[in-house]
């Protein structure tokens, strides 16, 4: 049963009158809607603290441990704090981007929980076309992004804003090309489609592990490097890169408005990893959870907080890598990787083949793909090492004291 | 079922309120592209319009038309016009004129457009309320399938299109060694 019927039914128990069915079915999906707003936004105060521990354990802290129980109102403070500073607006800012730009990125993040399945029967909308609707809403981000540089009317947050144009439109399509894998799989883009599809079978009993993962890897693994790259997180954020560069196209926000961009970046990798774990971690899938329906929803948020805690562990390992580097491994990696994967599916689903051998033989191709993108790559990396290493003797760079090109101008 | 104590108003459904909002923010955009003094504002005003059309698909039940409207108009092809403008010397903050030499003819050109498309529209014999509706699942694959059989002709030269304009792109964008 859909929550929707359930709450309509409710309200028709309580006693609202059958003519008024469109008020009665309007206030229940504002209602749904506002408590899954409310609710994210509330998450993003835990996520920050998430992060913190996470990043603080990597680098041998103990992080904040001061405001309440382990430090868990540390960032209710610092969201106060966040409130109650004074909203700056640049004299010669453009008004209307400058105050939409902000506001957009958190819309853009919070739509995309309307087609996300938290449990059987619990999603927002089941859109036919919900995969499809994830991956339009990126652009409002970006179109944010374009705003917010643009109307600071400030040259580096404008050069910043074509920096992150650039980066999210690269890896959006790796990114929604592995979303395209699953898609193939079950024939259908509807996110509880999909969820429910992820089910495995052992008589009568569901036990819930047939998740995409286990067939699809090398999508799975394009498809987070991407997400990591389009949430700006930290192999990939060297739009903002905290430490070193200023912030980036946000770098005329201060206040609340600069917040709501922090809170779109934060709530946009924790969608990113929920839309992970919807396509290819079994979504609501779990041992028993076809029989206690409450399980699906504590399934769900688990693996969810699992592949946020390992982002963040990411993020606290990897460098960063270069702008030059960034584009290269979008355009020349992943995007023939993953089109090599979906061709290779493509041909094997079309094979008269019982259905299990199919799914064998797509995972066999997909690992074929990772090994061998892998090996080239280290390959390169060999290469490369072997060749800075030789530009940088000393006894390399005699009678060498001259332009490579004439042309080249530096 | 308890009788409410007063006849009830004739209200619009949800789905002719959810239109009208659409429908301003459409025309209102569109004003916007042709009316503002910014060109900047002139292509975010395109872009609320872009949201309206896909919006009016959404109502009218055609979801996939609708996010790919987004996904297409939104994403990439006003991405495009900003970058454009943005790049464009003395474009970015000076006030330009909307009007020109040509506005009169634009007139006359938008006028006779609006006159023809509301002459085509009025023979077509358009789908009652009341008409069953096609599941969404069923159109996507209908697509699918048009395209890859009745269609697939225009379908591999769009694509082909395309790929020459990706490799014309890169051919002039490069630096000649």
């Amino acid at each position: 049963m859909n929550w929707s019927d359930a709450v309509i039914q409710f309200q028709y128990d309580l006693g609202a009158p059958q003519e008024l069915s469109w008020l009665v079915e309007g206030i229940t999906y504002f209602v749904g809607a506002l408590i899954l707003a409310m609710a994210s936004l509330t998450l993003a105060l835990l996520l920050i603290w998430i992060t913190r521990k996470v990043i603080s354990r990597i680098q041998d802290r103990i992080g904040p441990n001061r405001l309440g129980p382990y430090g868990l109102f540390q960032t209710v403070a610092d969201a106060m704090k966040l409130l109650s500073k004074e909203d700056i607006k640049p004299t010669s800012s453009d008004t209307v981007s400058y105050v939409i730009a902000p506001v957009l990125a958190v819309l853009g993040v919070l739509m995309s929980l309307a087609v996300i399945p938290f449990g059987a029967g619990l999603i927002g909308a089941d859109l036919s076309v919900g995969v499809l609707y994830l991956v339009a809403l990126g652009s409002i981000g970006i179109m944010a992004a374009l705003m917010a540089g643009w109307g600071s009317n400030n040259k580096y947050a404008l050069l910043a804003g074509f920096r992150v144009v650039a980066q999210l439109l690269s890896y959006e399509i790796p990114m929604v090309l592995a979303m395209l894998a699953p898609v193939l799989l079950v024939g259908t883009m509807s996110m509880q489609g999909l969820a429910n599809a992820q089910s495995l079978y052992l008589g009568p009993i569901n036990l819930g592990f047939g998740w995409f993962i286990f067939v699809l890897p090398g999508a799975f693994l394009i498809y987070m490097i991407a997400a990591l790259a389009e949430s700006e997180q930290t192999p990939f954020d060297l739009l903002e890169a905290e430490s070193e560069l200023i912030a980036g196209f946000h770098i005329e926000y201060s206040g609340m408005k600069f917040a709501m961009f922090f809170l779109a970046q934060f709530l946009n990798s924790f969608f990113l990893g929920a839309i992970a774990v919807s396509l290819f971690l079994g979504g609501w899938q779990g041992p028993f959870a076809g029989q206690v329906p409450l399980l699906g929803p504590i399934y769900f948020f688990a693996k969810t907080f699992f592949v946020y805690v390992v982002i963040q562990w990411i993020k606290g390992t990897f460098p960063r890598v270069r702008v030059d580097q960034m584009m290269q491994f979008a355009w020349k990696v992943l995007v023939p990787s993953v089109l090599t994967l979906l061709l290779a599916q493509m041909i094997i689903m079309k094979l008269p083949l019982p259905l299990w051998l199919n799914a064998i033989f797509v995972l066999v191709a997909n690992i074929v793909v990772v090994v061998v993108v892998l090996n080239v790559l280290g390959n390169y990396f060999k290469r490369e090492q072997v060749r800075s290493k030789r530009a940088f003797e000393p006894t390399s760079l005699i009678g060498t004291m001259q332009p490579v090109h004439p042309s080249s101008g530096d | 079922m308890p009788e409410l104590p007063f006849p009830l108003p004739p209200l619009p459904t949800v789905s002719q309120v959810v239109f009208l909002m659409i429908a301003v923010l459409a025309v209102f955009g569109s004003l916007a592209v042709v009316l503002a003094r910014n060109l900047f504002h002139s292509a975010l005003g395109l872009v609320a319009a872009f949201f309206g059309a896909a919006g009016v698909y959404i109502v009218a039940e055609a979801e996939f038309i609708g996010v790919s409207q987004v996904l297409v108009y939104v994403g990439a092809i006003s991405t495009l016009i900003a970058f454009a403008i943005m790049l464009t010397r003395g474009m970015m903050f000076g006030a330009t004129s909307p009007r020109n030499r040509q506005s009169g003819t634009a007139a006359i050109i938008t006028a006779l457009t609006f006159v023809v498309l509301m002459a085509l529209m009025r023979g077509i014999p358009w789908p009652q309320a009341g008409e069953p509706i096609v599941d969404g699942q069923l159109i996507i694959a209908g697509l699918g399938h048009a395209f890859v059989n009745e269609y697939v002709v225009p379908f591999v030269l769009l694509a082909m299109l395309l790929l020459v304009a990706l490799a014309g792109a890169i051919v002039v964008a490069r630096d000649r060694k």
